[in-house]
């Protein structure tokens, strides 16, 4: 538990515990350090994410290497549960397949959702993201990245799509 | 010499007395006391406002200004007297000039639709200032596309302050109508519109004042500012949502054509003609928010029976207080320092961005707003994405303030 939120005097622990779910270490430490963080040139795709509601952007690039995606790298302004989300899923992509990657979306996707979804060993680091789902407000934040990356691997053209948002 | 005169006239005010009548602030979120800091947003609302609600869908409602039976001549009773007590509150010279609308967003819309379309020409020039909420920008700009006209935008600076020689000299022969804030939302900036309205009038340009932060915390008066157009709305001023005034010069909503068409805006229709209703009934087509009106009226009785100037001076000693606690924060900029303010402080931490701070004060109990504001404009003046804001309101307390800066010192020491 970091010591800033241990120190809380009289705060409920219920809500302590959830919070301290919400910034664990890992999110803390790729908020600060964000890996796979900017430019990429030439890129194969370049897509913008853009959440309307709260201000946050990021801009996916990557290189594809028949159907692998070889090389990923992103920018922009967001929170800290949005940054450490894009340099999670940068570092769990990378060297997968288009399909292989949208099936890791639909399981962080259930992962922030569900509170069923199954045991999140499989999905190494990522599964430090399991804190968001007890904050409905948040959950968008985490998954910006993610449809981002699923409109960037499911066109053919994604540099004529217009920016992606997290408002359907 | 100002911490004694401070606690002189804080003191005069009972701030427990007038939390005592908001039910809501005795509520607890996530197992704290709630410290509601979001009143630029929405304010709460007091039991007056919530009984004068509930009394009329529990004796009075029918449908208004038809029926002859008696709950409809009751409704329209309560529906007109709230009307009469809004008169009152803005000074307004008759009934005949306060238009209930949903919201200042709608009375934006109204003016912008039925009294600058007819009359704009391309090449005509709309002028506001960069600090305007998005209400305020972009009725104007569907307007422009409509018309030809052109947005002109007057510019602020660095503390957030609209400088009065930069708007004038923005005033050309073109510029039809002036539009701005009373009060910035995202900044608190406390323009200074007496002086715009009077440089606007003697060039013969209609104005409208956005007055949605400015109504529930310093007095308006529309006669005495001299402004063509006052808008607000009542979820900011302790009454329901969907419910606010467009207050216009009668001379000026007599000449314009109603804004939506339907029931009660009309005298007589036949398919050949259509004769409209007189003012206000021409701007308020279909059945109205009549319940809103109603909480609006008792939202108007609740701070006129305030001591209004005691109730400023509790709001001006928390901005103070909450302006130094934040400012000892390190790491910690206000955004927006005019040298007037209204009750608001937007405020970013380096390394923290709001959204995060949000959630972490929110786990306190503390509710403030965080994002662009629905400024965008201001967020990229200041090149920032978002910022924090908490915003005050009559019921708010020091300790409260102590509270949101001990919240923010965590979050900052989280993320170091």
């Amino acid at each position: 538990m970091p010591p800033a939120l241990n120190a809380r005097a009289g705060c409920s622990l219920k809500f302590a515990m959830e919070l301290n779910e919400l910034y664990r270490d890992v999110i803390l430490d790729h908020n600060r350090r964000p890996r796979n963080f900017g430019g990429l040139e030439p890129a194969d795709a370049s897509v913008e994410g853009f959440n309307p509601m709260c201000g946050d952007r990021l801009t996916l690039r990557l290189k594809l290497d028949d159907d692998k995606i070889s090389d990923i790298r992103f920018e922009g302004q967001g929170c800290a549960i949005s940054t450490a989300s894009a340099s999670l899923m940068t570092e769990a992509v990378k060297g997968r397949t288009r399909a292989d990657a949208l099936r890791l979306f639909d399981r962080v996707h259930r992962l922030l959702t569900d509170d069923a979804a199954p045991p999140a060993e499989e999905l190494g680091k990522l599964a430090a993201l399991s804190g968001v789902r007890e904050f409905p407000a948040r959950v968008k934040c985490a998954s910006l990245c993610w449809h981002t990356l699923s409109a960037a691997l499911r066109t053919t053209h994604p540099q004529a799509l217009p920016a992606v948002t997290t408002e359907e | 010499m100002k911490n004694i005169a401070l606690a002189e006239r804080t003191a005069a005010f009972d701030v427990n007395a007038v939390r005592r009548q908001f039910p809501i602030l005795a509520r607890m979120v996530r197992g704290k006391p709630l410290a509601y800091l979001d009143n630029g947003a929405s304010a709460q609302r007091p039991a007056a406002v919530i009984d004068a609600v509930d009394d009329y869908e529990r004796h009075h409602h029918a449908n208004i200004h038809r029926g002859v039976h008696t709950l409809s001549q009751e409704a329209t009773a309560l529906y007109e007297n709230a009307r009469d007590r809004l008169v009152e509150f803005i000074n307004a010279r008759s009934r005949h000039e306060v238009i209930f609308v949903r919201g200042t967003t709608e009375a934006v819309n109204l003016v912008a639709q039925s009294y600058a379309r007819p009359i704009l020409e391309p090449g005509d020039e709309i002028l506001i200032t960069h600090l305007e909420h998005h209400a305020n920008i972009v009725p104007w700009q569907v307007v422009c596309e409509q018309t030809g006209a052109k947005l002109v935008v007057a510019p602020i600076d660095s503390r957030g302050e609209v400088h009065v020689d930069a708007v004038v000299s923005l005033m050309g022969p073109r510029t039809r109508l002036f539009a701005c804030a009373h009060v910035s939302n995202a900044l608190g900036t406390v323009l200074p519109i007496r002086r715009l309205i009077g440089a606007a009038k003697a060039r013969s340009i209609v104005t409208l004042i956005d007055g949605a932060q400015a109504v529930a915390h310093m007095p308006v008066d529309v006669q005495d500012l001299g402004c063509d157009f006052y808008a607000f709305s009542g979820h900011k001023m302790y009454g329901p949502t969907g419910i606010g005034v467009l207050y216009g010069r009668e001379q000026l909503l007599e000449r314009m054509p109603p804004w939506q068409t339907g029931g009660e805006m009309i005298l007589a229709v036949t398919f050949a003609k259509t004769t409209y209703n007189g003012l206000p009934n021409k701007f308020e087509a279909g059945t109205p928010n009549i319940s809103g009106a109603i909480g609006l009226g008792a939202a108007v009785g609740f701070l006129q029976g305030l001591d209004r100037g005691a109730a400023e001076r509790h709001e001006s000693a928390l901005l103070d207080y909450a302006t130094a606690a934040l400012g000892k924060i390190p790491e910690t900029r206000i955004v927006g320092t005019a040298a007037d303010k209204a009750s608001l402080v937007s405020f970013v931490v380096a390394g923290v961005h709001p959204h995060d701070l949000g959630t972490i004060l929110d786990e306190d109990g503390i509710a403030v707003r965080t994002g662009h504001h629905c400024a965008m404009p201001v967020m990229e003046f200041f090149k920032l994405p978002a910022t924090a804001r908490a915003s005050f309101a009559i019921y708010n307390t020091f300790e409260e303030i102590d509270r949101l800066a001990a919240g923010v010192e965590r979050a900052r020491r989280l993320f170091a």
